[in-house]
Order: C-alpha cells, then structure tokens, then sequence
C-alpha cells in the first residue's frame, strides 16, 4: 500500500504489530528525503542499524517515529557499502551511524564522525556482522588510542574516568576537560560492554531468543522481552490472549516503579541524602520480592515469552499485589513531601544538568529525560497498544530540563504506573495466559515497540527460513547519552555523578 | 525534619538474620570475628562490571539496601582497587574490558580475593564467548569463588563473599571441574 509521508509518497508494507508499524524498501533518494521529511513534521529517528543477513544482502535500517507509527526504511547497498548520512538531519544517528561501520563495514558518505564506536581494536574479527562470516585479524592485547576532542588553553586540564567507576555502575569511558572545578567538555568513549549481542541472536532460535532480549540491559528485560515477543508475534502474525496482555503490561509498570525506586534513592544518595537511599532501597527491596512472588523471579526476568507469559497470577497474589499498590503510594506521597521540602537537596536539583527543551527537541532527547525537557512523547499514550488503549496513560512532563524535573517525572510516572496497576489489577481479563508458537518456518519481518521505562524500546526482527537472520535492538541510551555530555557543560565536577544518575542511561544496551 | 525523622522512626529497622554459609549458620559477630581475624579491618570491595548486562549490578545494590545490613557486619565497597581487598566482577568479560579488568586485578592488594558473580561470570551464560566476549571471569583473572544465578539474588552474593573470605581462613574448598571453587547456592 502507498503510505504519505509530508510530500513523500511511499510503497510500504503495514506489518501486522499491535502498534502501528510499516516497512518499506527505499532508495538512496528516499531514504535522504525521508529523515528530511520526519524531522521537519516533528518525528523523530528511533533506531539506525545495519544487516548482512545473506551473501551479498547488505543493507542499512532507519526506524522513523511519525505521527502515524513506526516507518521502518530499509536501503539496500550494493558492493560500495557507502549510504548517505543521517546525522546531519537527526544528530543521535552519528553514534548508531559509527557503530553500523564497525559491525558491517557500512560508510556514511559525508558524516563529520566516522571514528570507530564500538569497536576498540581488541575483537577478534572485524566486521562482524557481515555475511559470509568476517575476516580473521590477530586481537590486539591494547586497546587502540581514541582521537578525543581536545580543549585546549590557559588552565584546562582533562580528568578520564573510567571504564572501571567509582561506585557500583557499568564500564565506559568520560573524558572532562575542565577549568578549576567547572566542567568544559565531556566527552564519552563507550562501548566496553560490547559482548556481541546481535551475533548471538543469529544463533539462537526464535523461540529462545526472548531469554537473550531480556539480557539486553537488565533493568529493561521486561521492556525487552516484550518487544522481542512482540516483534517474532508480528512476524508470524499472531496474537496472545488478553490475560497475557495485560499481565505483561502489569510487569512493564512494575519494573517502570522499581527503577523509579532505585533512581530516587540513589539520587537523594548523590546529593548526600543517605536517608532517601535508606528508605527507597528498602521500598525496592519489597517491591522486588513481590516480584518474586508473584511472577518468579526479582526482576521478572524470562517472565514474558513468546506466546504470552510464564505466570498467572491467583486471587490470593491479585489482592496482595493490589494492597502493595497502594501502600506504596502512600509511602511515596510521604517520601516527596520529604524531598520537595528538603532545602539542601532542592538546593542541588534545582537548575543542575540543565537541557532546554530547545536543544533537546534539536538533538533528540527521548524517554523519561526527554519529557523531562518538554518532549511529550510516551508510546503508551501516542499508540496505544492493548492494555494500554483501556487505560488513558497520562504523560508526566516538565519544561525545566533539570535534574528537580527528571526526579519529579520519576515520582509523578512511579503514581502514575501505581494507578494503571490498579486499574489492570481490577480488572484484569479471565482466560489463557500463553499460546503454544509454532516453531517457525518461512521467513517475514517484526517489530516490537515499548514504553520501557527509560524510553522506547525498539526490536526489529527479520526470519529467514525460521531463524534469526538478523535482531537489532535499541535501547533509548543511544538518543540521550549525548545529551548528557551537553547536561554537563557549565556544571561542576562534583555534580556530575548527580546529574548522570538523573538520566541513569544503560551501557550495556547501548553497547550491546 | 521532623517528617523525616517520624519517616525513620516509622520505617523501622529492616535488617534481617544473616545467611547460612556452606550449611552453617553464621552470626553476625561470627562475620565480624572471621573478617577481622583474616584481615584486620573491614572487608573492602570493589565491584567491577566487566561486561554484564546490569541485572547483576542492580542485585549487588540491592546488597546494600537495609535488610541485608552489610555495612553493619563489616563489609563495604570502596572505590577503588589499591582499598580492596575484594573483587567482585560480574559479566562475560568483554574483550573491550579484559585489560581494565587485568589491570584492575593488579592494582588490587593482597588478599587480593576475587568472586565472580553470576551465571555471565561463572560460565559465559548465554553471551557465551564471541569474537567480542571472553565468557567466564577465570578466564582472565584467577576467581576464588564463582556465585551461579542470573543475577543471583542478594543473599546468594553474600554467601559468595563469606565463602570466599572462609575459604582464605583454612576453610577447605571443593574445586569444579573448571578448577573455580564454585559455591552452591
């Protein structure tokens, strides 16, 4: 069917995903004229990857977020394996445009970036994405050298961190160039826990692949999971029962609350408010153990699967999970009360790690800190997908940009998410809880989209005569990690774990 | 103030019974005593992510949430290798991190104990190795005790830490066939 995109006319297939998603084979032209066109209608870039699913079949991927759904673009490439850049129309693609030249050897003809991303020298193949298998080279034992932008002048210095942090956080790399305590520049390398996800999506089969989506970045496996069950439903068309549903978005809430949680506590804790580590621990604590209880594990890991979910919840476990809800929301209006009072705190929230809604519409800033800065976009409520299209999600926004708006987002979603429980709690539909997938057979394509909790979550999946032959998935960290080195700029050094904590952005699923 | 100290006063204390290790009870003066008589002071540790996909990491926090009162029994993380005494590293070791963590395990002092967390840490989990990860933390750095679970639940990680400074005291240790003293959950 033909699909408009502003002036754009395109030939596109509607994937049948219970959000609304296309696909469409473009060509250098379009795929140029396409970004040009979404970002001027106020859509924005979800995900840039590429493939070498068979001998010869390189090609690159954009998924565009319009007013109408998903627009996954695909551009074939031929032997010259050079495509035109995006990055100059949507800023976020540099990185994803850097990281598709390390795994497949796919150039950006034009973009101002093209050092390498992910790959630090060290792996064992280059390439390794391409198809057939890629080249051989002698690892390195050394990391190689990162051409790092240079602040240069009277009395600035760099401090690296990193990849091994102080506190109990993910490897990467960030390079302050600074003057006294005042930070110029940050510049990030990450990368470091690149363990070659993708590869080893390849290698699994569809039915088991959920168990490694859901290992993406630990603290979104429920987001993940079920955007990877999602993506291989849609890709062979079928539908989960309506218990299913609603039990995967009550789990989708939950781990919403539980990061909320842990991102409270932890944000009190880097403001020297040990007190509100203390009491939001503890509340995580309880929160997973429910978890445990109820759906078998603390993080609810491998409870969403292909054809529905692992655990039905009895009556005894409704009650319970719907008198947690409320107690955690009384505790909740207690503890910001507390912190919305607290002068020192309020003190350091206010006006620190500051992005204007102007520069973060420019650059493209998403999820929880995105909406934190003016940018109302929530999947739950733009496209509503079963449950979500029972329950009117209201969207927590802010204009303040600051790391006082990213907390108050936190607790006005973590209320938010306590009443949608509530309401899917009460009326939560009788039936099965999992149909029986076939094993695949044939080829096709899938999308699974997701409000995670720190933004949308994207998994795009492609079967080739019923295996993977490729599953790209994007984590929101790849929009925002370079807006936190724009959060920073001005702010002091000592602020900078604060303000870090207040995106709280994922490594490992940006690394992959 | 005085809505967070009624706050306190009202949360109470949280802190649970100690975990059994190998079997045994263990008190809580017991940890203090087997600690400072292995080392002197308080267990210091430093966590390293060489690669996992965070789900360890959020148990490891969760480790220092009141129920467990780690703190209280003499143990803490530092942040630094050249304070630790103790590393606990979670992940496939991703060959992007296995010098930081080579380099990281030289920094670190005698006793210089290491445990590895997790089903990633343990065996590779379902990373495995690739051209991009090592699999096992043993496979880089020597590992002392090695803590199944994906992620382990706090408890278990704890269990791992007093194994592994127990096994240090004379306590005899069962090698697996990896040659990684694993403790059974």
């Amino acid at each position: 069917m033909t699909v408009r995109v502003g002036d754009l006319d395109l030939d596109a297939r509607r994937l049948p995903a219970p959000l609304p998603a296309w696909h469409a084979m473009v060509d250098d032209a379009t795929w140029r004229a396409l970004a040009v066109v979404v970002s001027a209608d106020g859509g924005r870039l979800v995900s840039l990857w590429s493939s070498d699913s068979r001998p010869g079949g390189l090609a690159v991927h954009a998924a565009l977020a319009t007013a109408h759904g998903l627009l996954w673009a695909e551009l074939a490439l031929d032997e010259r394996a050079t495509y035109p850049d995006l990055s100059s129309t949507f800023p976020c693609a540099g990185r994803m445009q850097r990281a598709a030249a390390d795994l497949c050897g796919v150039q950006a003809a034009g973009a101002s970036d093209q050092r390498p991303w992910l790959d630090h020298g060290v792996w064992s193949e280059s390439w390794p994405l391409r198809n057939p298998p890629a080249r051989h080279r002698e690892p390195r034992d050394e990391t190689g050298d990162y051409p790092f932008v240079r602040v240069e002048g009277d009395g600035v210095h760099e401090i690296p961190v990193g990849p091994v942090h102080a506190g109990i956080i993910e490897p990467g790399h960030f390079r302050f160039s600074i003057v006294g305590e005042k930070v110029l520049r940050l510049e990030e390398r990450l990368g470091y826990a690149h363990k070659g996800i993708e590869r080893r999506f390849t290698e699994l089969t569809p039915l088991q692949a959920h168990r490694l989506a859901g290992r993406v970045s630990g603290d979104s496996t429920v987001a993940n999971a079920w955007a990877y069950c999602m993506a291989l439903e849609s890709a062979l068309g079928l539908e989960v029962p309506a218990r299913a549903q609603w039990l995967r978005a009550l789990m989708l809430e939950r781990e919403r609350v539980a990061n909320h949680l842990g991102d409270l506590g932890a944000l009190g804790n880097d403001a020297a408010l040990a007190f509100g580590l203390a009491q939001f621990s503890r509340l995580r604590e309880d929160w997973q153990r429910e978890s445990r209880e109820a759906f078998g594990h603390r993080l609810m890991m491998d409870a969403v699967a292909p054809g529905g979910v692992t655990h039905d919840l009895g009556t005894a476990a409704v009650v319970r999970l719907h008198k947690q809800c409320d107690a955690l929301a009384a505790e909740l209006a207690t503890l910001r009360a507390i912190y919305d009072e607290h002068a020192g705190l309020q003190d350091r929230f206010i006006g620190t790690g500051r992005v204007s809604p102007e520069l973060a519409r420019a650059l493209g800033l998403t999820g929880l800190a995105g909406r934190a800065s003016g940018q109302p976009h929530d999947l739950r409520h733009d496209h509503p997908w079963p449950p979500y299209d029972r329950l009117a999600v209201r969207v927590a926004t802010s204009l303040h940009g600051d790391v006082a708006a990213r907390v108050a987002v936190r607790f006005d979603e973590a209320r938010e998410s306590l009443r949608l429980m509530r309401e899917l709690l009460t009326a939560l539909p009788a039936g099965a809880i999992r149909v029986d997938l076939p094993t695949p057979t044939g080829s096709g394509r899938g999308a699974g989209w997701i409000e995670g909790w720190r933004g949308e979550v994207l998994v795009a999946l492609q079967l080739r005569d019923g295996a993977i032959a490729r599953c790209h998935c994007h984590d929101p960290s790849w929009q925002n990690w370079p807006l936190l080195e724009h959060a920073v700029i001005g702010n002091i050094v000592p602020d900078f774990p604060l303000i870090n904590k207040s995106f709280n952005l994922s490594y490992s699923g940006q690394d992959l | 103030m005085f809505k967070l100290v009624r706050q306190i006063a009202r949360a109470g204390i949280c802190t649970e019974a100690p975990p059994s290790v190998e079997g045994v009870d263990v008190q809580p003066s017991t940890i203090h005593d087997e600690i400072l008589a292995i080392l002197g002071q308080a267990l210091a540790i430093r966590e390293v992510d060489a690669g996992s996909c965070n789900g360890c990491e959020l148990e490891i926090h969760a480790l220092n949430n009141p129920y467990y009162n780690i703190e209280g029994r003499g143990i803490k993380f530092v942040a630094s290798p050249r304070h630790a005494d103790l590393l606990l590293v979670t992940g496939p070791v991703s060959r992007n991190m296995a010098l930081a963590l080579r380099r990281t395990y030289d920094a670190t002092p005698a006793p210089k104990l290491v445990v590895a967390v997790g089903d990633c840490g343990c065996s590779g989990g379902i990373f495995g190795e690739s051209y991009a990860s090592c699999g096992r933390v043993s496979n880089v750095i020597p590992v002392d005790v090695a803590v199944p679970g994906c992620p382990p639940p706090p408890l278990e990680i704890l269990r791992g830490i007093l194994a592994a400074v127990r096994q240090r005291h004379g306590v005899s240790a069962r090698p697996d066939a990896s040659g990684v003293r694993t403790h059974a959950a």
